[in-house]
């Protein structure tokens, strides 16, 4: 499994390149991030939506995703509200999806004779997806270094075929594979190209701004507000006749009602980073996104890419 | 006679499922052997993280034939009885015989089942126990639609004997069994060939996976302690996780690590969970400091660095681990030393029960009823609310956010750290125990009157919203807190009347409305209800218990079992069994004449109108009896109480052997009648023994 590449990286996204043409020759599609805020790479349409259904599914990318209350103001080591990560999914989950995984470790950089990789148990779930999952935590010398899942449903629909998961926390990744003790050192270009940039220079007061904001900044009456136009606007989208009068064909328009569902979802993150959310509203917000989530689920159902063949 | 060898391989099962899996295919499997026809001489699984393994030995080759006959219905029966029969035998009616017997003719079924082959058995065994084995939790993966607790990759399932060995054909969703597996993941070296279990354990080993996990576990101990032992150090014994981590590793490398000098002034605790959760570390110890200084951690692999890159990664992890553990104490110091407002104020905000209020009430309401049960069991009441105030902060300690385990423990440190006494520190630590059937029962009288007021809070509240256990649903865990209840009182030999401190707990809850009165009966019953379990377990019949229940005070539970005790005691020797039967004679012939003559005869039984020898003596043992259970009784000495009255037995067997109650003689009669009565109320001093069964 070990080749030439697997030098150790000199940059964070030497990592990202190594893992995009990894999964690229084993013939994932190579996706961009969605454009839009996301908790995790999960939400990605390209995850959520594709892995319903019978049609067989492929894909790779990079996902930005922010987690509000993770903010620490750029200064802890491992914690950021704004971070990276790489998902790959693929339908129906091959047999040697272990294998394929442990190979693109190799390709990062990572020894196999000499590292102590194990596959921990740990049953996935998304509440405000309405998924789960079984698989495991990857631990690469005591640490999480990949999420491993088969997912068992999705927005409340069994999985049929099962697709199979990956999900690398990137900057938790890549300081390890350096050997780099604080993000914010880390090397993001080439360290010897003519303008090196490390983490820092690209995040350190992104962190700040944003950690202010979610605590701080952002408006909660409009969050609050918007979370209910999020829902409705869903929920309206959702109930259009499937037949369009202007082009007359069957159009269900499951993608963007699933983005309102992604705005609800990041509102109450980011309603949640603020404060304002009591331990008995939490589950009633977590359940009304969940309810968008699966209605989406419903919808892509309908839908040529979502049906059974 | 051939050996069967199976094993199931596949993605990395948790460690946690492998024993239960162990057992349930050895069951499946030799249960569905045998249930067809063969039999074996020994079995045995085994498992790792990556196989679920079963080898049995001595198994025949073939079942025996089988012929069953069955009588079915007379040939005259109705038609729908003669196909019912057909029907439930899978006959048509000329294969049935018809046999002349005195009644005429009678249909008979005979059905005979030649005897099959070891491997066409072994095949359709194993298919069964793979579809229906009992995984805790199971899933699908690819397109298949087969469910195992990860994907099922190969079966290896051979029968071999002197010949050689045999794949058993079968396949099951896609996966053909085969007589090959592989070895470890990294260290392997492919697939390989297996000709029996010997054979397999070998090439196993050749391959580096050690298939017995007791094995495994005793190479990680004895290497731990190895290592330990060199740098003058002790592991600190964790048997579960010692089962634990020889789940996760089919080659364990031990590998000792200190911990950074930093950490050392975290509670030996938080040390020893945060390295047990998060990393399955063993804690490793300085006798000399009695520190935990070190860590002991189980790679699954042999680097030809020795390990020095892996145990660079753990110590690296771990630093960021307790970097943050840190972080929490020291912010949680710098909180309790400034008092815990800060935790009490966040205490309001957490929700306990939608009905029942905010942590903040429910504490307001234990802080009250602790100074209350306080006296009852010795505790000084002001201490008893302070600690009760003080016992559920550490709820919103960050160290308790991050591990919930250490509830209580926490709460001790920062208590102290706040500058309480050490019986309220310690309270908060202890009020949660018993935690459970093998946690011990707290004995400082503070902690004691705080994790009764604890309890008896959580139960008379979900009593007065009436959301009581049923069947096997108990998500409040109530009756452990009853349970916890009963050996707290037990333990500590607390005289109190339950009723009166369950109508305090009642009284705090507005929510039970009206029906205050009626929770809190039901709550006794179930409290009862509990004991009856408990003290089932310690030996005491139930119907014992319900004849002393049947007594005054019976809600004084320390009273209660101390009556059982000693009438359990006495129904197991000679006198009391045989007292208890002279006890229900008289009792059914007094029920039966008072029934009969419409009175009571209950005063007034003379010896002047005794007639025979053994009437007086009865009349002389009473009076002796009662002379001696009076004292007992008031000192509350029911074992002494019963021996006086086991000593009854004589006299009265010889009463009824030499005496007829129902004499001709009206004014005999009546005086015989009121003396059944002195036995009966002699014998009831200490229980209703009229509810002993047999």
């Amino acid at each position: 499994m070990s080749d030439a590449t697997s030098t150790t990286p000199r940059s964070f996204q030497e990592i990202i390149l190594r893992l995009q043409s990894y999964w690229a020759g084993q013939g994932c599609a190579v996706l961009q991030p969605y454009d839009m805020e996301v908790g995790a790479g999960t939400f990605h349409p390209a995850t959520t939506l594709r892995s319903l259904g019978t049609k067989p599914w492929a894909a790779a990318y990079v996902q930005p995703s922010r987690r509000p209350t993770d903010g620490r103001y750029g200064e802890n080591p491992n914690r950021l509200q704004h971070y990276y990560q790489y998902q790959v999914i693929i339908k129906p989950s091959p047999g040697n999806l272990q294998e394929l995984y442990l190979g693109s470790l190799a390709a990062i950089g990572i020894d196999l004779a000499l590292h102590d990789i194990r596959f921990v148990e740990d049953d996935w779930e998304s509440p405000t997806l309405g998924a789960w999952g079984l698989g495991w935590e990857v631990w690469c010398d005591g640490m999480e270094v990949s999420q491993f899942t088969y997912f068992q449903q999705v927005g409340g629909h069994d999985c049929k075929p099962v697709s199979g998961e990956l999900t690398y926390g990137l900057e938790r990744l890549a300081m390890y594979v350096m050997g780099i003790d604080h993000v914010m050192d880390m090397p993001f270009n080439d360290p010897d190209a003519p303008i090196p940039l490390t983490y820092g220079d690209i995040f350190r007061q992104t962190e700040e701004e944003y950690s202010r904001h979610n605590f701080d900044g952002a408006t909660t009456e409009m969050l609050l507000r918007h979370f209910e136009d999020a829902e409705a606007e869903c929920e309206r989208l959702l109930a259009f006749p499937a037949e369009d009068p202007k082009s007359g064909k069957r159009i269900v328009m499951a993608h963007p009602a699933y983005d309102q569902t992604i705005k609800a979802s990041h509102l109450f993150n980011l309603l949640d980073a603020r404060g304002v959310i009591s331990v008995t509203e939490r589950q009633a917000y977590i359940g009304r996104v969940r309810a968008l989530a699966k209605k989406c689920a419903d919808a892509f159902r309908q839908t040529e890419a979502g049906a059974d063949q | 006679m051939p050996d069967l060898l199976i094993e199931l391989f596949s993605e990395e099962i948790p460690a946690r499922m492998q024993g239960r899996a162990r057992d349930d295919l050895r069951k499946l499997v030799t249960d569905g052997l045998v249930e067809a026809g063969l039999t074996y001489a020994s079995a045995g699984a085994f498992s790792t993280p990556r196989r679920l393994v079963l080898s049995v030995e001595g198994l025949t080759t073939e079942s025996r034939p089988v012929r069953e006959e069955r009588k079915g219905p007379a040939t005259s029966a109705p038609q729908q009885a003669i196909e019912g029969f057909l029907r439930s035998t899978g006959l048509t009616l000329d294969q049935l015989e018809r046999r002349a017997d005195r009644k005429g003719e009678t249909f008979y079924a005979v059905i005979e089942k030649p005897g099959r082959k070891a491997p066409e058995i072994v095949a359709e065994v194993l298919d069964a126990a793979i579809r229906n084995f009992p995984w805790p939790k199971s899933m699908r993966w690819g397109s298949g639609s087969l469910r195992w607790v990860r994907p099922l990759q190969s079966i290896l399932c051979i029968l071999s004997d002197e010949g050689g060995a045999h794949v058993v054909p079968m396949e099951v969703d896609g996966i053909k069994a085969g007589n090959t597996t592989e070895g470890h993941r990294f260290m392997g070296n492919g697939r390989f060939v297996v000709t029996g279990f010997d054979d397999y354990v070998v090439k196993l080993k050749r391959a580096k996976v050690v298939l017995d996990s007791a094995e495994r576990e005793a190479a990680i101990w004895q290497g731990a302690q190895n290592l330990a032992f060199a740098a003058g150090m002790e592991v600190v014994p964790d048997p579960g996780l010692l089962a634990e981590v020889a789940g996760l590793v089919e080659w364990p490398v031990p590998l000792m690590g200190r911990i950074a000098d930093d950490f050392l002034s975290l509670p030996p605790e938080v040390l020893q969970t945060s390295m047990k959760e998060h990393q399955k570390f063993f804690s490793v110890r300085n006798p000399k400091t009695g520190r935990i200084e070190g860590f002991v951690t189980v790679a699954n692999i042999e680097a030809p660095d020795g390990g020095a890159v892996i145990l660079k990664g753990n110590q690296k992890v771990l630093a960021a681990r307790l970097s943050d553990a840190k972080f929490f104490w020291e912010n949680d110091l710098r909180v309790a030393k400034a008092g815990m407002g800060e935790w009490a104020e966040g205490l309001k905000a957490v929700t306990f029960h939608a009905k029942l209020g905010s942590q903040a009430e429910r504490v307001e309401r234990i802080a009250a009823l602790a100074r209350e049960i306080a006296p009852l069991v010795g505790a000084d009441p002001d201490d008893a609310e302070k600690a009760a105030r003080i016992a559920k902060l550490d709820l919103r300690s960050a160290m308790v956010g991050e591990f919930p385990e250490l509830q209580g423990v926490m709460g001790r440190y920062y208590a102290l750290a706040a500058g309480e006494k050490p019986a309220v520190a310690d309270a908060a630590r202890d009020h949660w125990r018993p935690k459970g059937e093998g946690d011990s029962v707290p004995s400082e009288p503070v902690s004691v009157a705080v994790a009764l007021a604890d309890k008896i809070d959580t139960l008379t509240g979900f009593w007065a919203i009436d959301e009581k256990p049923t069947g096997s649903k108990d998500p409040f865990a109530l009756r452990r807190a009853a349970l916890g209840v009963i050996r707290l009182v037990l333990g500590n030999g607390v005289r109190a009347s339950l009723a009166e401190i369950v109508a305090w707990g009642i009284a705090r809850h507005a929510a039970a409305g009206p029906h205050g009165m009626s929770a809190a009966l039901d709550l006794l019953a179930f409290f009862h209800d509990r004991l009856k379990v408990y003290l089932r377990d310690q030996g005491i019949r139930h119907d014992v218990i319900d004849a002393c229940l049947a007594m005054p005070g019976s809600d004084d539970l320390l009273l209660l079992v101390r009556r059982a005790t000693a009438l359990s005691a006495t129904l197991k020797t000679e006198d009391g069994s045989n007292l208890l039967q002279g006890f229900k004679r008289a009792n059914n012939i007094l029920a039966q004449a008072e029934a009969k003559d419409g009175v009571e005869y209950s005063f007034g039984a003379d010896v002047k109108f005794a007639e025979t020898e053994e009437e007086r003596a009865l009349f002389a043992a009473l009076d002796t009896a009662e002379a001696a259970i009076a004292p007992a009784m008031a000192q509350e000495d029911f074992a002494a109480a019963m021996a006086a009255m086991a000593a009854l037995r004589g006299p009265i067997d010889a009463f009824f052997t030499a005496v007829q109650v129902n004499s001709d003689n009206p004014v005999v009669r009546r005086n015989r009648l009121n003396l059944l009565h002195r036995i009966r109320a002699v014998c009831s001093g200490v229980a209703d023994l009229s509810r002993i069964e047999g």
